[in-house]
């Protein structure tokens, strides 16, 4: 019996960059068979594994939520969001939730809401550990039993079988939690009897949304029909146009390796994928083989805190302080650190001082091979991480001020060296984390780490 | 002699996951792709003495269909340290856009 067409439709690339309302209606009403986003990344860097917050406002992540929910609903399909609250741990996992169940209770909706939780028990893993399941990447941040206890949070990725597993009980919503993008994409089309080699590479263009068109004006929803053999992509919006090269280019993109993409379970081989043009706005991909590993395995991620910010900005502009800025900041971190080891207390080891000089190697730092020459100002950044906000305060009180009237032999008598735009020229920048995993964790089941709970609303 | 960004349409930097990044150069046309090529600039060397990281981590692809080079590195800072002053890594390209191209 011939695989039916699946349709598959891709809300957005993230849920908080969101997408356009009549986009979501169209590519609804054309027929889809579910609607999938992901809603999170470690692009943005540590701060939200290891918070607990999440990236997206609340009310904007609500909007597009119900969006999403109401056309769905409407149709009779799932819907499926995964790396709830961007880095999907469990705080990200139950706000989500929350608004589901908030957005159900107002628009009086009614249906089966699955959690699938990533977040993992730090006791477990350091077990895993021991018991050498747990295996690094490269590159990857060191990891042992004692720094899988003092993470702050980690969470494994997971790959299609938890969410075809709520799907299997008639989930029609699943939130889950940590998912790698293509899983979201791949799960529900791999029940349906489409071959690993179409759904997965149909996940990976699918899963940033509009980014596979040939000009991405904004962020929006993206449309893929499956079939046993390939699929056929194309832009719900008239005014983006998919083409063979726009597709083909996006396996580029975040990508380390443009042919090897490697999932939950095996690896997308995409070598022999053929792209070809079917329409002036629809590209026809095929070729794509799956290749199984051995040993099924899921990424972890975890972040650690590493210290409390504070931060301040100044524009330097006088031309004398800046033809000696080296040996004037030298100078200027000796005082502060004297004054900083009288009180607060603190040796310089136990906190950072750090400056980026912009307008010269801000950007790269040491990387930068230009000439350190400077033009007739930079923009100074003091960055302090102490080992909690109150010191990182204190340091950046001392450092700011200290900087302000540091002398120059030039200027014989009280000078002040660092223009401020804010009063006060300090701000707290909260928890600082960092990434303490870039490991994989061998599973014999690739559900048992994540919890699924169904609810019916 | 030209520079690398006026045969090219695209030169970007992107993490690739907070370990790794990557360069695309998508080029204009294939003689601007084959020009570069055969210049042998866009090298696993430049990227080491650039980028601090070793040689032999320096991986490039190359997609001819898509006159496109693709080369991957280890970060030389992980995303998201204290030291690091890119997160997302979309400027560490910068250095490459006026390289001379023979």
């Amino acid at each position: 019996m011939p695989v039916k067409k699946l349709r598959a439709v891709a809300a957005g690339g993230n849920l908080s960059a969101g997408f356009r309302e009549e986009t979501l209606c169209r590519a609804a009403k054309e027929g889809a068979d579910f609607i999938a986003c992901d809603a999170g990344t470690t692009d943005s860097g540590p701060f939200y594994l290891g918070s607990g917050q999440a990236r997206g406002a609340r009310e904007v992540t609500k909007y597009h939520t119900g969006l999403i929910l109401r056309e769905s609903l409407k149709a009779g399909i799932p819907a499926i969001i995964g790396s709830a609250g961007h880095a999907g741990g469990r705080p990200h996992l139950l706000w989500m939730l929350d608004i589901v169940r908030e957005l159900a209770r107002e628009n009086q909706w009614h249906f089966k809401l699955a959690g699938i939780d990533s977040e993992q028990d730090k006791e477990r893993l350091a077990q895993a550990f021991q018991a050498g399941e747990i295996v690094a990447l490269d590159p990857a941040p060191p990891l042992d039993e004692t720094s899988i206890r003092a993470a702050e949070r980690i969470v494994a990725m997971m790959g299609v079988e938890p969410i075809q597993c709520a799907l299997r009980q008639g989930a029609q919503v699943v939130i889950a939690g940590r998912s790698s993008d293509v899983a979201l994409f791949a799960a529900l089309p791999l029940l349906h009897g489409i071959p690993r080699s179409v759904a997965y590479h149909a996940g990976k263009i699918l899963e940033c949304g509009s980014a596979c068109v040939s000009q991405r004006y904004y962020p929006d929803c993206m449309v893929a029909e499956l079939d046993e053999d390939g699929f056929t992509i194309e832009a719900p919006n008239p005014e983006m146009l998919c083409t063979a090269q726009s597709v083909a280019s996006h396996s580029l993109y975040e990508n380390g390796d443009p042919y090897q993409l490697v999932e939950s379970g095996g690896t997308l081989d995409t070598t022999g994928a053929r792209y070809q043009a079917v329409s002036d706005r629809a590209v026809r991909v095929t070729g794509a083989r799956w290749v199984p590993a051995d040993v099924y395995t899921v990424k972890l991620e975890g972040a650690t805190l590493a210290g409390y910010r504070a931060v301040s900005i100044a524009g330097i502009r006088d031309p004398l302080v800046l033809r000696q800025l080296d040996s004037f900041l030298d100078g200027l971190r000796s005082v502060i650190e004297r004054k900083v080891s009288d009180s607060p207390g603190l040796k310089p080891d136990q906190y950072t001082l750090q400056w980026r000089i912009y307008g010269r190697n801000g950007t790269l730092g040491p990387l930068e091979p230009e000439t350190l020459d400077m033009g007739h100002e930079v923009g100074l950044l003091i960055d302090v991480v102490a080992p909690t906000q109150e010191l990182a305060a204190a340091i950046l009180a001392i450092a700011f001020h200290t900087g302000l009237h540091h002398p120059i032999p030039e200027h014989v008598g009280l000078i002040s060296n660092f223009a401020f735009p804010f009063s006060p020229p300090g701000m707290n920048a909260g928890p600082v984390y960092r990434f303490c995993a870039n490991h994989v964790w061998k599973l014999t089941d690739p559900c048992a780490p994540f919890a699924l709970t169904i609810e019916d609303l | 002699m030209p520079e690398l960004w006026e045969v090219t349409k695209l030169i970007r930097s992107k993490n690739a996951g907070p370990f790794e990044l990557t360069f695309d150069f998508m080029f204009k046309n294939a003689e601007g792709f084959h020009a570069v090529r055969q210049s042998g600039r866009l090298s696993a060397e430049l990227f080491s003495r650039l980028y601090r990281v070793p040689v032999e981590k320096v991986r490039i692809f190359v997609l001819e269909p898509l006159l496109t080079i693709k080369v991957t590195i280890p970060r030389p800072i992980f995303s998201g340290e204290l030291q690091d002053g890119d997160m997302y890594g979309g400027q560490f390209h910068g250095p490459l856009v006026r390289l001379p191209i023979d």
